[in-house]
């Protein structure tokens, strides 16, 4: 088996996954959802396999480094981050339903990688600034950033979806409560922000090795800084001035929108020092 | 409250409130897409072939060229830090009573009023299940306060008061990477030297001013090397740097892109790379009337004899992108030729292209046949002082995040009380500052625990 073989599989699994958590939502089956994560698991397996497999053929073909230099890898190992704080989650909390929130984002990403026309698939040389022993650790630290901003975003989707009257007897009645909801929407941003801040610091400390700033205003800097501002703002509004509820949550979901713009957007519409991914 | 709040008073209010800081952290997250948006710090001919003469003025106005460091945006900064300061005296005056407190002290009915409060039923000796829950409290939780009635006990223990400081932390660090920040900014410089192989320099000039700045020592440019993937793309640079200080040879070191040389708080890095004008050129003469070839070796600035008397011939220098009618031909050495009996005129003479200077169809062709070729390094030279501030933010930033978010100050409350017989009726709850949800679990662990101690 071969990384490519072993990411496709993934990509089908996770899809797999998404239909099963869809369809506990829509018939109110928990089951489904039981299997949902079981498979989900299973598509994270497939996953972890083919970034390590990735990551051997790299070396094989005399690049040698990690599987976090292009557009390709980086959504890729973004399915895994959010497949992995996901389960992390479902096992702590027992809540299954809610993975209907999550796992789409887990198969789009990998699935986007896949099919997506301008995303090349083949392993690329590291150019000289990206030798560096910060790359590991950066990426891991803002991909962890993302995926807990992604699952915030699924679950902040929720104060739309789901009927604010608990008597209401409708498709969402399945989902958690309120007391729920919020925390662990709550949770998801806080450790997004941890890992978003320890992503920027790592950033910073690298580009001061390599280029001799730590700060430069390059547009991928100064998004991620934007988005900092945003959660710092969710934060506040949570913690001083007592929101909660969908106006809570609609900051959640523009945090979001800036993480997607730092992502995506700063790569394909403005130029910078993060062209690769 | 008084009515009549004085100026300063009105200040103080201002600048304590969390409406200020949303709306302060709201406009630079605005204002700082600007600057990705907008080209910064371009010349005036490339904004106004961008944006137009009318917005390039609104642009100058304020300061958008360069927005980063414009007088409203750090402003707005200025308003953060104040804002931050003023608050977290303000709050910490307040909650330094209950972090550091002189005796802890806890309110029995709140926790009897707790939604999370399990209640369950014992056969047990008081004594002996006080003993043993105080015990496991010990363990699990921390020191344990103890009151006893005729009929009841009751158990509190607590840990992490101390994470409720974990929010100035995080405050502090982000002053403590501003003061860092500023002195960069005063003190510090960021300058680039081009330096040709073989050649020295003490100066290097600054990005932004153009201007040059000394360094106090030398740096020499030994020999640069450069290695290539197959794709043809770089896979490595490096510099044999040379440093020389007061006439003397300090030491030698090879510089790489992610290892920079530091000496004297100077940070010299490897940033770019280029082509250096070569000392000299291997040059085939070719005779068109019969084909003559003669071959010389011609230095840069060397005028020779064209053969059969025909006049000079000067090899003026190199070009590292030669421009024809707007092609760019690559490399190029440019040379003068002065026929015998008329004007002096300009060839260019494309190394990649060796039948360019046939087609001007004079009396001789030149083709470049080889030279040595010679790199120039791009060195980036920068000075920060304020670096290890803004790196002590960066620490104490995570150190602080943690604490806010992952620790907390949880509270544990047992209460046993005797009923008829021998049972006894325990109730168990606790609070914490913050994250109920995990404490919720937690409680339902120690439940099982609980019930189990028989």
């Amino acid at each position: 088996m071969d990384s490519s073989l072993s990411l496709s599989l993934a990509t089908f699994i996770y899809a797999l996954a998404s239909i099963f958590y869809i369809g506990s939502f829509s018939f109110k089956k928990n089951t489904l959802a039981k299997i949902g994560f079981i498979v989900l698991i299973i598509g994270f397996l497939f996953n972890t396999g083919g970034i390590i497999l990735r990551w051997i053929e790299s070396y094989q073909i005399g690049y040698g480094h990690a599987p976090f230099a292009n557009m390709y890898e980086s959504l890729v190992f973004f399915s895994w981050t959010v497949a992995v704080l996901y389960i992390f989650v479902e096992f702590k909390y027992k809540e299954s339903i809610i993975g209907v929130f999550a796992s789409p984002i887990v198969f789009l990403a990998i699935a986007y990688a896949s099919l997506s026309p301008d995303i090349s698939s083949k392993i690329t040389p590291l150019i000289p600034a990206l030798k560096s022993n910060w790359l590991i650790a950066h990426v891991i630290a803002c991909f962890l950033g993302y995926a807990g901003f992604a699952v915030a975003f699924g679950f902040s989707i929720m104060y739309f979806a789901k009927p604010q009257n608990p008597e209401t007897k409708s498709i969402f009645a399945k989902l958690p409560s309120w007391d729920i909801i919020d925390e662990l929407t709550y949770q998801m941003v806080v450790f997004g922000f941890l890992f978003l801040t320890i992503g920027i610091i790592t950033g910073a400390v690298w580009a001061n090795s390599a280029w001799g700033k730590y700060w430069s205003w390059d547009p991928k800097e100064t998004w991620s800084l934007i988005t900092w501002f945003v959660y710092a703002i969710f934060m506040h509004l949570r913690m001083m001035k007592g929101w909660q509820g969908r106006k809570l949550a609609l900051v959640s979901i523009i945090g979001f929108l800036a993480v997607m713009f730092t992502y995506f957007g700063v790569n394909f519409l403005l130029s910078g020092l993060h062209s690769y991914g | 409250m008084k009515k009549n709040k004085t100026v300063s008073e009105k200040i103080w209010q201002f600048f304590c409130s969390v409406k200020l800081t949303v709306t302060t952290l709201v406009l630079l997250a605005l204002t700082s897409m600007i600057g990705t948006i907008i080209l910064q710090n371009g010349s005036q001919s490339e904004y106004v072939r961008l944006y137009g003469e009318s917005f390039y003025k609104i642009i100058k106005v304020f300061t958008f060229d360069d927005m980063y460091h414009a007088w409203w945006f750090l402003g707005l900064i200025i308003i953060l830090c104040i804002n931050l300061v003023v608050c977290s005296i303000e709050r910490l005056s307040t909650t330094w009573k209950i972090i550091f407190p002189k005796k802890i002290k806890f309110n029995a009915t709140r926790f009897r009023k707790q939604k999370n409060l399990e209640t369950f039923t014992i056969k047990k000796e008081l004594a002996t299940l006080s003993s043993s829950y105080e015990n496991f409290l010990l363990k699990t939780i921390g020191k344990v306060i103890k009151e006893e009635t005729l009929d009841s006990i009751i158990l509190y223990a607590e840990k992490g008061r101390w994470t409720r400081i974990g929010v100035y932390v995080v405050h502090s660090s982000i002053l403590l990477l501003l003061i860092g920040a500023l002195i960069g900014m005063v003190f510090g410089f960021k300058a680039s030297l081009n330096l040709d192989e073989g050649k020295t320099s003490d100066t290097a000039v600054i990005a932004k001013s153009r201007e040059s700045v000394n360094l106090g020592f030398s740096i020499k440019c030994n020999k640069f090397d450069v290695k290539f993937y197959d794709t043809g793309a770089p896979e490595e640079f490096k510099s044999n740097l040379t440093i020389i200080e007061n006439g003397k040879v300090s030491f030698t070191k090879d510089i790489l892109v992610n290892h920079p040389l530091r000496y004297k708080g100077i940070n010299i890095f490897q940033s770019s790379y280029g082509t250096a004008a070569p000392d000299s050129a291997h040059v085939d003469i070719v005779k068109l009337s019969d084909k003559s070839v003669t071959h010389l070796s011609i230095k840069i600035g060397e005028e020779i004899n064209l053969p059969n008397d025909m006049g000079l011939f000067k090899l003026e220098g190199f070009l590292p992108h030669f421009d024809f009618r707007g092609h760019n031909l690559g490399e190029a050495f440019i040379g003068r030729i002065t026929p015998k009996d008329g004007q002096s005129f300009q060839i260019g003479i494309p190394v990649k292209f060796p039948t360019f200077d046939k087609m001007r169809k004079g009396n001789f062709a030149f083709i470049v046949k080889e030279f040595e070729k010679k790199y120039y390094t791009g060195l980036q030279i920068t000075k920060d002082p304020g670096v290890w501030y803004v790196y002590a933010g960066f620490i104490l930033m995570i150190i602080g995040c943690w604490i806010t978010f992952f620790m907390s100050h949880e509270s544990y409350f047992i209460e046993i009380q005797k009923k008829q017989g021998k049972t006894l009726r325990v109730c168990f709850s606790a609070t914490t500052n913050r994250n109920q949800q995990s404490l919720k679990l937690k409680i339902k662990k120690y439940v099982v625990k609980l019930k189990g101690k028989q």
